[in-house]
Order: C-alpha cells, then structure tokens, then sequence
C-alpha cells in the first residue's frame, strides 16, 4: 500500500495536473474548511508519529504552538543525512506536491506566516525541481495571499544547506536557517516555545515523510489511518534497506512488518549466499543488533524495536552479511560522527575524536590490552551529557558492537606484537571486499585530526 | 564585475526569502561558490557585504559546511560516498580504483586541473552505492567502466570550452 511512495502506482505524479487529478490537494482543501484548531485534533487522532526518528506524535507537537503568538513558523526538515537514509529524497523526486500538500496542512493548522523547506545541500537539482513545483502552488492559489478566502498569508521557500549532519537536529536546523552555525540550541525554550523556534517564534519543525503522510490523514480520515499498522504505530512507513541486499532500496509497508519479511519477501535476501550477520535498525546512529531468529521476527514498531535494544529511527535498514568484520563496520560509523561532530559540546567533540584514533590503533595492530575498555568506557561517558542526541548516537555504534560482538574487539586487542597473520587470516578480516582491516584502503573514510571536526576549521 | 552585479537577480531573490540578511548567507556563498570555483578570501568579504556581516563570521560559517571549499578544487570536483552503506556495496575499492586511474591521492587534483577527488560522507543514495556527486550532481550506480566514460565525457566537455 503506497501512501507516500504514490509514483509506484500512478505514473508520472510528480507533475501538478497528474497529482491533482489524483486527489491532490483534497486533504487541504478539507483542512482550509476546517478551524486550525481541528485539523491538529485530527492529526493527533490518526497517531501519526513523527517520521524523522524521535516518532513523537506530530499533532502533539502541532498543538504545542502557543496561537495567541502573531508569527508562526514550519520548518520542513529535508536534511536527510543520516547513513542508510534515502527516503525523503524519493518522496520529493516523486510525489512532491504531497509534501508541499503536508506542509501547508500543518501550516494552517498552526496559522504560520511561512514554510522554510530546509533541503540538504547536496540536493541542488532537487531543491530547483522543488521551487518549481513550490511556484505552481502560488499559481494555483494554494500559497500566498487570503488563500481561498480564509484571509491566511502564508508563504513557502527551499534552503539549501551545505553539508552538515547536525543541521538535521532541529535546533541546528533552525540555527543554521538563521545563517548562523548549525549547532545544536540550549533547550528550554523548545522550537514550538516563544523564543525557542525560527527567529525566535514558534515553529514546528517535522520530517518530510511526516508531512507528506498527512494529507491523507485529512483527506480520508484519522480511522482510516488509524486500520493500517499497530495501535501505538498506526500508519505506512518507508524503510530503507541497504548494504548487503539483494534489492536495496525504498519500500513503503505497514508499521509491524517483520523484518524477515522485509527482508527476504521485498528486499530479496542477502546476495551471494551469504548468511545475514547483523541489522542497523536505523543507520549509523541506532544501536546494531545482531539477525537472530527472534530479531527477524519482531515487527518494525517503534514500540517493538525497543524490546530488542534498538531504536526504530528513520528506519534506514543496513544490512551486514557474514563476512562483514563488526569492528571495521564500527570504525566506520565511528568516523562518520567524528567528522560530523559540530563541536560544540566537549563530550561529544573530544569523544568521536578519541573513539576514531583508538579504533584505528585496534585495527592496525597497535591496540593495548585494554583498548575495549578504554573505547567502551569514552562512548559511555558520551551518553545523556550532549546539546543534542548526537553525543548518544556516536556512543551506539560504539556500545551496541561491543555488546553484541565482544569476541570480535577482543581478537583485535590481542592482535598485536607479532600477531599481525593472524589477523589477516581470521575469518573477520574482509578479504571479500577486498578491504583489510587496517590497510589505507580499507579507512578511506579516515580524515586527519587537523581536518575532521568542522567547526575546528 | 562583483557577485552583486553579474547576479543581482538571484541575490536580491535570496534575500526576499527571509526576515533579515543575515539568513541568507548560505545561498550567496552558494553564488559565490558557483562563480569563483571556491570560496576565495575575497569572495567572503563580497559575502559579508552583501548579507551586512562580518568577514569573520561568514569566514565561520564557510568553514563549518563541507561544500563551500577552501580551496581551489579542480574544474570536476568528484566527492565520492564512502560511508558504511555504500562501503558495504564496494564504494572504498571503487574510490582506490579512482584515485588510482586519475593518479591522485586523496583529495587530489590531476595535474592538468581537471578533476579533484574527495571521499566523502553520507550523501543519501545508498541503494545505488557506488556513488559520488560531480560538482554537486549525482552520479549513481558507478561501476569503473562507467566512471572511465564519464571521465572521458567530461575530458571532452572541458575541451570544447
């Protein structure tokens, strides 16, 4: 059932004529009827849950709005950056106009003066498609000025980032919309707070798969939204597999979908004949687990993913097959938030930076006896101190592995002093991919300390 | 000619997208980018200019986002995705294959000023690993036959200019 990816079913969507036949616009339309105040109602009836990886309920966080405040804001958060995450991409690429339709469904709800679409940088050709599209709408009289007759301005524009993690936490987000660093905001006040959102007003700020699944909430109705998915999960989600599968890629499936059938039944398995090693229920950022019997069977809900010690996220499914060294794959994610890392809170800067250069001693050999321990006990000492859940999404690639593949870190410790053969000829090392651990090739992804955290630039 | 006189429209359109200059600093260092190749000591002051700040602050915020450069980059900047998803589909073999038919290092640039290579992070296209963005446009599905043609095409195109 394609609620969001509509393109799959109705060729060529993405254009006004084709996405307004198709019932484009109805659930605005509907919501332009209705007070503001109604609309929240009902998209807190439908239990949308926010999509961008927090999963809080949207019409909770619409209602936080303070009404009696002149200047509203929303802020779409487009910055999809997250490893494993390529949704919101194909949301925009395809079925635009229903994000727009979302957007402006939450912007009556709120009665905001305008929409700020933050789109990451890298999207440079989709934020020109965008404004394309966003031109229509005024044409159409769906933006601008007393639209249809509700005596309600409100207008839309696209920002393009510049290539920068943290600008999709949305503090940072709104900061860097500001044209000020994207670094995480001191909370209290909260963005929907007075002097908490953009420019000091308002502003709800939601994922672009949480927007563009409201207008069928208005359209069709809360219950119809409410019978797909589970109770606490209602609705359609996009999950994104990649890494080892056999079809990587987008699909949109019911909340509570099993990960076995995710899996096996949509993405086609796992290549070569490889058996499935370990699951990132939500790319880098969400703790690993390892693709037991149980795991593959437990429903992908934000509520069940918390039962087997992960989070549901933005579900940015990667998949490791057998032959992928835990270790190396950590290493990796460790060098993703290490360059990421906005520096602005000292666990986090300091954290990411010592994580890596350990990691890397591990890996070439030189680690110390206790370098687990060592690297364990930095990740711990990042969880809950941070601005902003960057600190704790560092930490899990780091806790989660050594959790989960203990064994695998303890071969590294002890593979020093001569023992380099060993090393290679373990089954862990990645001679599949043709990648060493430790080799140049293998840390492409390295960068030197002088260069790796931005804001040290 | 100055940033605001060769692009006066899509300058003054920047800045009629916010409440104060200041927020649009990102989309004129986009333009200055576009135009100087990179963003130039002197590109910043034009900035600043332009969006009523100091140099030292545009100057912070270029150097925060990894696409505005601070150096000259060759005229194909080729940044590559060699994160985790697209790693686990190849991507590190096939940036080392890359760098080596270019014969550059990391983050080199050809002698002939033509193609600068860069890994980088998460660019949000990991069902189609390997991948890279060529001057911010993507490339997708790479495979290095594919990349040697798409060399070849770009070799050809800066040529004919």
């Amino acid at each position: 059932m394609n609620i969001l990816l509509r393109e799959k079913d109705i060729p060529n969507i993405h254009e006004y004529d084709v996405y307004a036949k198709n019932g484009g616009f109805a659930g605005y339309k509907k919501a332009l009827g209705m007070k503001p105040a109604d609309v929240i109602n009902t998209v807190k009836a439908s239990g949308l849950r926010g999509r961008g990886g927090a999963g809080f309920s949207a019409g909770m966080k619409w209602s936080f709005i303070p009404q009696t405040e002149p200047v509203k804001y929303v802020a779409v958060n487009a910055d999809e950056s997250e490893p494993g995450t390529f949704k919101d991409r194909q949301i925009m690429e395809n079925n635009p106009y229903q994000l727009i339709e979302g957007a402006l469904i939450c912007a009556y709800a709120i009665q905001a003066k305008a929409v700020y679409i933050y789109l990451r940088g890298e999207f440079w050709d989709l934020g020109a498609e965008l404004d394309k599209c966003i031109e229509k709408a005024y044409q159409e009289g769906w933006l601008g000025k007393n639209i249809h007759k509700t005596g309600w301005d409100c207008d839309m524009y696209t920002h393009l980032g510049a290539g920068a993690y943290i600008c999709g936490e949305e503090s940072a987000l709104l900061n860097s919309l500001e044209g000020k660093l994207g670094q995480p905001r001191v909370r209290p006040p909260f963005p929907a707070q007075k002097g908490g959102g953009l420019y000091g007003e308002p502003t709800v700020v939601n994922n672009v798969e949480t927007l563009a699944s409201v207008p069928f909430i208005l359209d069709k109705g809360p219950e119809e939204y409410l019978k797909i998915g589970t109770k606490d999960s209602p609705g359609t989600k996009i999950f994104c597999l990649c890494g080892n599968i056999e079809k990587p890629g987008n699909y949109e499936l019911p909340l509570g979908t099993t990960f076995r059938e995710l899996i096996f039944d949509h993405g086609g398995g796992i290549p070569n004949g490889k058996k499935i090693k370990a699951i990132l229920p939500s790319g880098a950022s969400g703790p690993i687990v390892p693709a037991t019997d149980a795991v593959l069977d437990t429903p992908l809900t934000y509520e069940d993913m918390g039962k087997i010690g992960t989070v549901l996220g933005s579900a940015s499914i990667i998949i490791l097959d057998e032959s992928v060294d835990i270790v190396w794959a950590a290493s990796k994610m460790t060098k993703f938030f290490h360059h990421e890392s906005c520096g602005k809170c000292t666990p986090c800067r300091e954290g990411t930076y010592w994580l890596d250069r350990v990691i890397d001693r591990l890996m070439a050999g030189k680690g110390q006896p206790n370098d687990v321990d060592l690297i364990n006990n930095i990740a711990k000492n990042m969880v809950g101190v941070t601005l902003c859940a960057l600190g704790d999404f560092a930490a899990n690639p780091i806790l989660s592995t050594i959790k989960h593949f203990p064994e695998e870190f303890k071969a590294y410790a002890q593979a020093q002093a001569g023992i380099e053969e060993k090393k290679t000829a373990s089954p862990a090392a990645r001679t599949a991919k043709g990648n060493e651990p430790g080799t140049p090739q293998g840390r492409a992804g390295r960068h030197s300390p002088a260069t790796s955290t931005p804001a040290g630039d | 000619m100055t940033l605001q006189q060769k692009y006066t429209e899509r300058i003054e359109k920047a800045l009629a997208k916010y409440p104060d200059k200041r927020s649009a600093v990102m989309p004129v260092l986009h333009i200055a980018q576009e135009e100087y190749g990179w963003v130039s000591p002197e590109a910043i002051i034009e900035v600043a200019e332009i969006c009523d700040m100091d140099p030292t602050q545009v100057k912070s915020i270029a150097g925060f986002y990894t696409m505005y450069s601070k150096h000259p980059k060759g005229k194909y900047w080729l940044q590559v995705c060699t994160d985790l998803p697209c790693a686990l589909r190849g991507a590190d073999q096939f940036y080392q294959e890359l760098l080596d038919y270019l014969g550059v290092e990391d983050h080199g640039t050809t002698t002939d000023g033509l193609f600068t290579a860069e890994h980088v992070m998460c660019l949000a296209a990991c069902d189609k690993a390997p991948m890279l963005q060529c001057n911010f446009h993507y490339q997708e599905s790479l495979n290095m036959e594919k990349m040697k043609s798409l060399i070849e095409e770009w070799r050809a195109e800066a040529q004919k200019k």
